[in-house]
């Protein structure tokens, strides 16, 4: 009751269920950013988004500039891909790019020029405040922006005016609960004015007139720079605060997030927006203020190299389409064996097979750790002792051991009853778990058969309804084929007299 | 003693009629076109088409079934997850699957070599195929159910069953690598097929 009173005036935040402490290990966090060198070869996949791929609008041998639209999108959840610096297109194969599955997809390679000079047929837009939000809505797809926080969901179809669910308060994600992860942090730090800045072009575009930074509170410098913006700026009209939480795992989870912010939970099946809130990444919005007020097109992004194999950590400005082996090199690890990489943080990142692999736009960071450090826990599972300490940290309020038993064993319907769907993946769950069940990794299992299951019975559906077509216009045909033969004898074939006539 | 027998004679005789009527009236009046049971384990059947199971379609494999005519487990491209669900309504013990499940074929034309006589077209049952007389003609990969009926009738024997390309977006996590995890799938698939 009490709580409840402090929340409605606004003291503290409405904390989410669950949740666990991870040691955060921000080994980077006071290392500025750095310019990561052009490679000699820069590969770049035709999907880097969420979404339907993008075909390519360039052939072997065409010289590109940097910003130019390579490849364009293909249906509605999709951006374009643009040349990440100037260059020669000298190749277009497929290429692994950052996916458990180790399979790859078509990809253009460039190798650059060294000159790294910028297509300019994208005006800046200064004047965004008295621009058609349209307009801007189209800048930020053909700019080819996605989610840079790790899900990589194309940005401008959450950036949208809707009469049944307005937007009152944009969210901007400075959580960063991920171990290890750096690279919003030194984002805030260092590129403050841009952040906020394009925090207003986002409260233009949705129409909100309610801000909210939110940030966990081990990141102290983040906060004061952020806060130091938004006092120094001028934002008459507009209500932007900083707002400090206590740092929990998955605090940055966009559901998670909001239940904490406004103390409403997103349904499941919803959207923030039928809460009326929109959550951006800090670098999907520092995207967002390059791709209207510069006219720059999304060629790159920061990302934390951590991890105790990596001797020269740190947080990098790197362009989207370079090896991870040539940023390694870069700070100075260039053998492999024994190590784990993994491509983006250690709760939910994926583990690669090898370093020969682009960096795309959900490239958060990059981690190399020696297996002394990685811990093979997961390899030896014992049985579920039904401590309930997977139910406790769950976010979400799910049973994940009972969930587990049900994917194990393939039970799709009744794990779907346990509400399979609404699982996040946070890894919370296998963490804390002291059987060292790979929870999360039965749950990826379940979801993957389940839509197997799903995909086998569309076709089945599309089949039947073809062959049952195919049958109808067959059996017309036949009956049209009857139809005429019979008006044909009729008319034509001998009278009876006739007939009998020659018979006799 | 002889009239108290003609009551109760008439009270069940005029109710046996009664419920007679009212049921000769339901039967009627809630008819149901077609068999519910037939057309359950349609949908549970993959719709190729393809006519491994010995009927010439899914839907008269299905009636079969559901009939008593047929055993479950003849439908080779549904692989033993049709077997199990097909088994499942029909409330009887699973069955092996006859023949083991394969990797999902498409068919490919050697258009180079086709001669346009528009026979495969013919023998499709899904209409996956397009073309034209004396024109080259070509499957539809995305519709290709991978059925093989129309190899047969092609006189030039320009078709290929090809592996169905393995698409990123279909790709699925396999179970956990841990002893607990794999014994059990292994029980599982014992049991099946004992």
């Amino acid at each position: 009751m009490i709580k409840h009173f402090f929340k409605k005036l606004g003291f503290s935040s409405a904390p989410f269920a669950g949740g666990i402490q991870p040691d955060m290990q921000k080994w980077t966090e006071s290392s500025a950013i750095e310019i990561c060198p052009l490679p000699p070869l820069l590969i770049v996949p035709m999907k880097q988004h969420i979404g339907q791929a993008c075909s390519p609008l360039v052939k072997v041998g065409d010289a590109v500039l940097r910003g130019q639209k390579i490849a364009k999108a293909e249906g509605y959840v999709s951006v374009p891909v643009h040349a990440p610096t100037s260059g020669k297109v000298i190749k277009i194969e497929e290429h692994a790019i950052p996916h458990p599955s180790g399979m790859g997809l078509p990809s253009i390679f460039i190798e650059p020029d060294g000159l790294d000079e910028r297509d300019t047929s994208l005006q800046p837009i200064t004047d965004w405040q008295n621009m058609d939000v349209g307009a801007l809505r189209e800048r930020v797809r053909v700019c080819g922006i996605a989610g840079l926080g790790g899900a990589a969901f194309p940005t401008f179809i959450k950036l949208v005016q809707d009469q049944r669910n307005p937007i009152k308060t944009v969210i901007l994600n400075g959580i960063e609960c991920e171990p290890f992860l750096t690279n919003d942090h030194r984002l805030m730090v260092e590129h403050s004015q841009k952040i906020l800045h394009g925090m207003q072009i986002i409260m233009h575009m949705v129409g909100a007139k309610q801000g909210i930074i939110a940030i966990e509170d081990n990141k102290a410098d983040a906060i004061q720079s952020m806060q130091h913006a938004v006092d120094d700026a001028n934002i008459e009209g507009l209500d932007i605060q900083v707002r400090v939480l206590p740092t929990r795992y998955p605090q940055g989870s966009e559901k998670q997030l909001i239940e904490v912010i406004i103390g409403k939970q997103v349904p499941a099946g919803k959207l923030p927006m039928h809460v009326g809130v929109i959550c951006q990444n800090i670098g999907t919005t520092q995207a967002i203020y390059e791709a209207v007020v510069l006219g720059y097109p999304l060629t790159e992004r920061v990302m934390t190299v951590s991890g105790d194999a990596v001797p020269n950590k740190g947080n990098l400005l790197v362009r989207l389409g370079t090896s991870m082996r040539f940023i390694y090199a870069q700070r100075g690890l260039e053998n492999f064996e024994g190590l784990q990489i993994l491509h983006g943080g250690p709760m939910m990142g994926e583990r690669l097979r090898h370093p020969d692999i682009p960096v795309i736009k959900s490239s958060t960071g990059l981690l190399a750790l020696s297996q002394d450090f990685f811990k093979q826990a997961h390899a030896v599972e014992e049985p579920c002792i039904r401590c309930g300490h997977c139910s406790e940290a769950c976010p979400i309020g799910l049973t994940p051991n009972l969930l587990a038993d049900h994917c194990r064993n393939e039970q799709l319907e009744k794990a779907a009853d346990y509400h399979l769907f609404d699982c996040i993946e946070c890894g919370a769950c296998s963490y804390v778990c002291p059987s060292h069940i790979p929870l999360v990794h039965y749950f990826r299992f379940g979801k993957g058969q389940a839509a197997q299951v799903r995909r086998e019975q569309n076709f089945a559906e599309a089949s039947r309804q073809r062959s049952e077509s195919r049958d109808t216009r067959i059996q017309r045909e036949k009956d049209e084929k009857a139809a005429k033969r019979k008006k044909v004898r009729a008319t034509h074939a001998p009278t009876p007299t006739e007939a009998e006539q020659g018979k006799e | 003693m002889l009239e108290s027998l003609m009551y109760a004679i008439l009270a069940l005789g005029g109710f046996a009629l009664f419920s007679g009527l009212v049921l000769a009236i339901s039967s009627k009046v809630f008819h149901i076109e077609g068999d519910p049971l037939s057309d359950k384990i349609d949908a549970l059947l993959p719709q190729t088409q393809c006519g491994q199971c010995g009927f010439p379609g899914c839907r008269p494999y299905a009636d079969a079934v559901a009939s008593n005519a047929a055993d479950v487990n003849h439908c080779v491209p549904g692989g033993e997850r049709t077997m199990l669900a097909i088994a499942d309504v029909m409330g009887v013990e699973p069955k092996a699957v006859d023949e083991e499940e394969a990797t999902p074929m498409v068919a490919f034309i050697r258009e180079d070599e086709c001669i346009g006589c528009t026979l495969c077209i013919k023998a499709c049952p899904v209409d996956a195929i397009i073309g034209a007389p004396k024109q080259y003609h070509t499957v539809i990969a995305d519709h290709c159910t991978g059925c093989v009926l129309c190899l047969e009738p092609c006189p030039v024997d320009c078709i290929d069953m090809i592996a169905k390309p393995e698409l990123l977006e279909h790709w699925s996590w396999p179970l956990p690598d841990t002893q607990r995890a794999q014994t059990g799938l292994e029980r599982r698939e014992s049991h099946h097929h004992d």
